[in-house]
């Protein structure tokens, strides 16, 4: 509780207990109005003071339609009609709602500053021989920094020694720890856990991930979204509006009915306690704020509340394949041997790409997986544009694509799948052949699946790639549609073509793009939604896309997208509930039903709820694990799995 | 210059927009922006007039809300 909160109880506790005295001595004391008038009216000061001076202070200068004003005339009103009781328990519930909101909404800003409490204190630095403690600021790039076990990495860099686990999960979402040893990049932000690692900076701190993400985070809600704006311009006019009516309602109707006027003001004054917009306004920005925390809790970092709104209503989801839905490396996904085993087939290939560093030849390598005996290997002989011929334990081995086998007068039966073919021949007869393919994500078609489930239309997959690869990947992972062979500047026209096609069919309908961000920058910046993933460590991902995925599971987008749906639920229904009710007891009110016990209530009592249910939005325990399900799920076509 | 401070103890939202809109008003501002839950107040203003804008931005403040207290 800040001070300013604890001050406010103290008041509100010896208010309560001056006007439960009153209560009781006037319901069941023959005690003198004098007494009981006494007692409310010190409650009425003990708790009202501040917003009476603050009334005065506004119309002074000329603020009327201000809460404090309201409130002040609403009560003072109703002390002027004898009714002393209401009176104190209008302010007294009002500042106890105020109190409320203010402890509920300073809870919530701690729970998601403490989800982003990423930021280092210190950096371990040798300087003169001795490790000090510095700011992270003052770290120079190229300067070596320590790192002991439970401390949080300051600064991207590179390792020179030691080997530790790193604990991701602030950054990701991801609860396995990164392995890492020397020589690989550290990004800033996670915990080292088991080992001392030493680190060479290679970037300042305040271009480090770390402090783009929390620079990131602290600017998310100034991009505001539609219903934000809306509820702030309702208030606007709602205010006055109300104010108006309880004016009309306290003078009109007893002329036209020649009634007296104390009834008509007690409606009136009934009117101005409701009119207060603050329980409309408080609880949007708390849902949207509940919601970009809860998405970041998963590993989904959201630029603003207006992103988060246009995710909700995604129809349209284009992906870029590389990297995206693939992985971008290549992997033998079958082995057709003819006349051998599929192990020994892959073992001559192996063998005779063994000089060979091209992406392709590592790949049947790695699928190989045991060591190379190279004694055995002679002759090597590269044909440029073919493949190769060596000499592998005596046999004559040829390696390489059709047109080497049609060179070498081979009689092989050609592939019909679509990927990265590798025949391979012994001594003039045909040995088989190798599928390589660029590796499909192990989640890529949970990912489809989840986002068709959760309300998406339809689903694009843009690629550069050849039109046979492309449609094949696209039919695997049930994707609607691929557009294949596409240079970067083709995909922004897709896009557009698109979105010209989604909006035609659909009001509200956004399309949300999908890449690595390494080069789809303008793709992003097009869509409606761009997301960027894999995104840790990627500062320009970051700077293009509205919405950053940590890692590179592509079924985060879903978890987002439900993420998304869930916070946009929660604000309708908070302005659906608060102006319902308020509007409901505006009629009563106006009836003569609705005491100010029920005027307090639409006020007070619906912002309560309302923050209550908003808080709601920062619970997405549910989507988090759904998500981590579907990244736990192997592929059915992981390449280890075929060629074993 | 875009520049952003913290509004300690902004604990009303209307408030937050009430001081959005008063400030958006100022002359020599270009954009500004209050985070309600952020408890923050983003202003950009042309260079030479910075310092002059972000001082009526304060007077501003203190009268639409005195509880709140600006923080640079």
């Amino acid at each position: 509780m800040t001070k300013k909160q604890k001050k406010l109880l103290q008041r509100i506790t010896a208010a309560a207990i001056l006007f439960a005295a009153g209560m009781l001595l006037s319901l069941f004391a023959e005690t003198s109005d004098y007494i009981i008038f006494a007692l409310f009216g010190i409650s009425y000061i003990i708790i009202g003071w501040d917003i009476i001076w603050k009334a005065f202070c506004n119309i002074r200068q000329g603020e009327a339609f201000d809460e404090n004003f309201l409130m002040t005339v609403a009560t003072a009103g109703a002390f002027i009609l004898g009714e002393y009781s209401e009176g104190v328990a209008v302010m007294l519930f009002y500042q106890i709602g105020e109190w409320f909101q203010s402890y509920a909404v300073s809870r919530s800003r701690q729970s998601i500053t403490a989800l982003m409490d990423i930021r280092p204190d210190y950096a371990n630095v040798e300087r003169d021989g001795e490790l000090v403690q510095v700011d992270p600021d003052e770290v120079a790039v190229g300067e070596i920094i320590t790192v002991k076990p439970g401390e949080r990495v300051p600064i991207d860099g590179k390792i020179i020694s030691g080997r530790s686990a790193l604990d991701t999960s602030a950054l990701t979402g991801e609860s396995l720890p990164r392995e890492v040893e020397e020589g690989m990049e550290v990004i800033s932000g996670c915990i080292n856990q088991t080992g001392i690692l030493k680190i060479k900076t290679t970037k300042e701190f305040g271009e480090s991930t770390v402090a783009k993400i929390l620079d990131l985070v602290e600017n998310s809600s100034e991009k505001k979204a539609r219903s934000e704006n809306f509820i702030t311009r309702f208030a606007k006019f709602y205010t006055p509006i109300v104010v108006f009516a309880a004016l009309l309602l306290a003078t009109i109707p007893p002329y036209v009915l020649n009634e007296p006027f104390s009834g008509w003001i007690y409606r009136a004054l009934t009117f101005l306690v409701i009119s207060c917009p603050c329980a409309l306004v408080i609880s949007i920005p708390l849902s949207f704020f509940g919601g970009i925390g809860g998405a970041s809790k998963c590993g989904v970092l959201v630029k603003g509340s207006n992103y988060l709104e246009a995710l909700a209503d995604t129809e349209t989801v284009v992906f870029d394949k590389t990297g995206t839905l693939t992985k971008g490396s290549f992997a033998v996904t079958s082995i057709k041997p003819v006349g051998m085993t599929k192990a020994e087939l892959l073992e001559l290939a192996a063998y005779a790409e063994d000089y060979s560093n091209h992406p392709i030849s590592l790949s049947i390598k790695r699928a190989y997986g045991k060591d190379i005996k190279h004694g055995m290997i002679k002759n090597i002989e590269e044909i440029a544009g073919h493949g190769v011929r060596a000499i592998i334990g005596g046999q004559t081995v040829l390696c390489g694509n059709g047109k080497l086998m049609q060179r070498e007068k081979i009689n092989y039966t050609p592939c019909t799948e679509a990927g990265t073919v590798i025949y391979a021949a012994v001594d003039g007869k045909f040995a088989g052949y190798i599928l390589i393919e660029d590796e499909v994500k192990a989640d890529a078609a949970a990912a489809i699946k989840m986002l068709k489930t959760c309300g998406v239309r339809e689903t694009v997959m843009l690629t550069g790639d050849s039109d046979a690869v492309g449609q094949k990947i696209a039919k695997r992972l049930g994707l609607d549609r691929a557009f294949t062979q596409l240079l970067p500047a083709d995909k922004v026209e897709h896009v557009e073509r698109l979105l010209e096609a989604l909006h035609k069919r659909s009001n509200r309908g956004k399309l949300a793009f999908v890449g690595d961000g390494i080069n789809d920058a303008p793709v992003l910046a097009r869509a409606d939604v761009g997301i960027a993933m894999g995104a840790l460590g990627s500062d320009a991902a970051i700077e293009a896309a509205d919405i950053v995925l940590m890692t590179d599971e592509p079924s985060k987008i879903a978890a987002a997208i439900k993420i998304a749906r869930k916070t946009l639920g929660i604000v309708r229904q908070n302005i659906i509930f608060a102006i319902g009710i308020k509007i409901a007891v505006l009629a009563l009110g106006a009836l003569g039903y609705a005491s100010m016990w029920a005027a307090v209530f639409a006020d007070v009592g619906v912002s309560v709820i309302a923050i209550l249910n908003a808080v709601r939005a920062l619970n997405v325990n549910k989507y988090k694990k759904e998500q981590a399900r579907a990244a736990a799920v192997k592929s059915s076509i992981t390449p280890a799995a075929e060629a074993a | 210059m875009k520049k952003s401070v913290k509004l300690i103890d902004l604990d009303c939202a209307n408030c937050a927009a009430k001081i959005e809109d008063a400030v958006k008003k100022i002359d020599g501002v270009t954009n500004a922006s209050v985070s309600f839950m952020a408890q923050k107040m983003t202003l950009e203003a042309p260079d030479d007039k910075f310092a002059q804008v972000l001082d009526e931005a304060v007077k501003l403040i203190n009268k639409i809300e005195p509880d709140v207290t600006v923080k640079a």
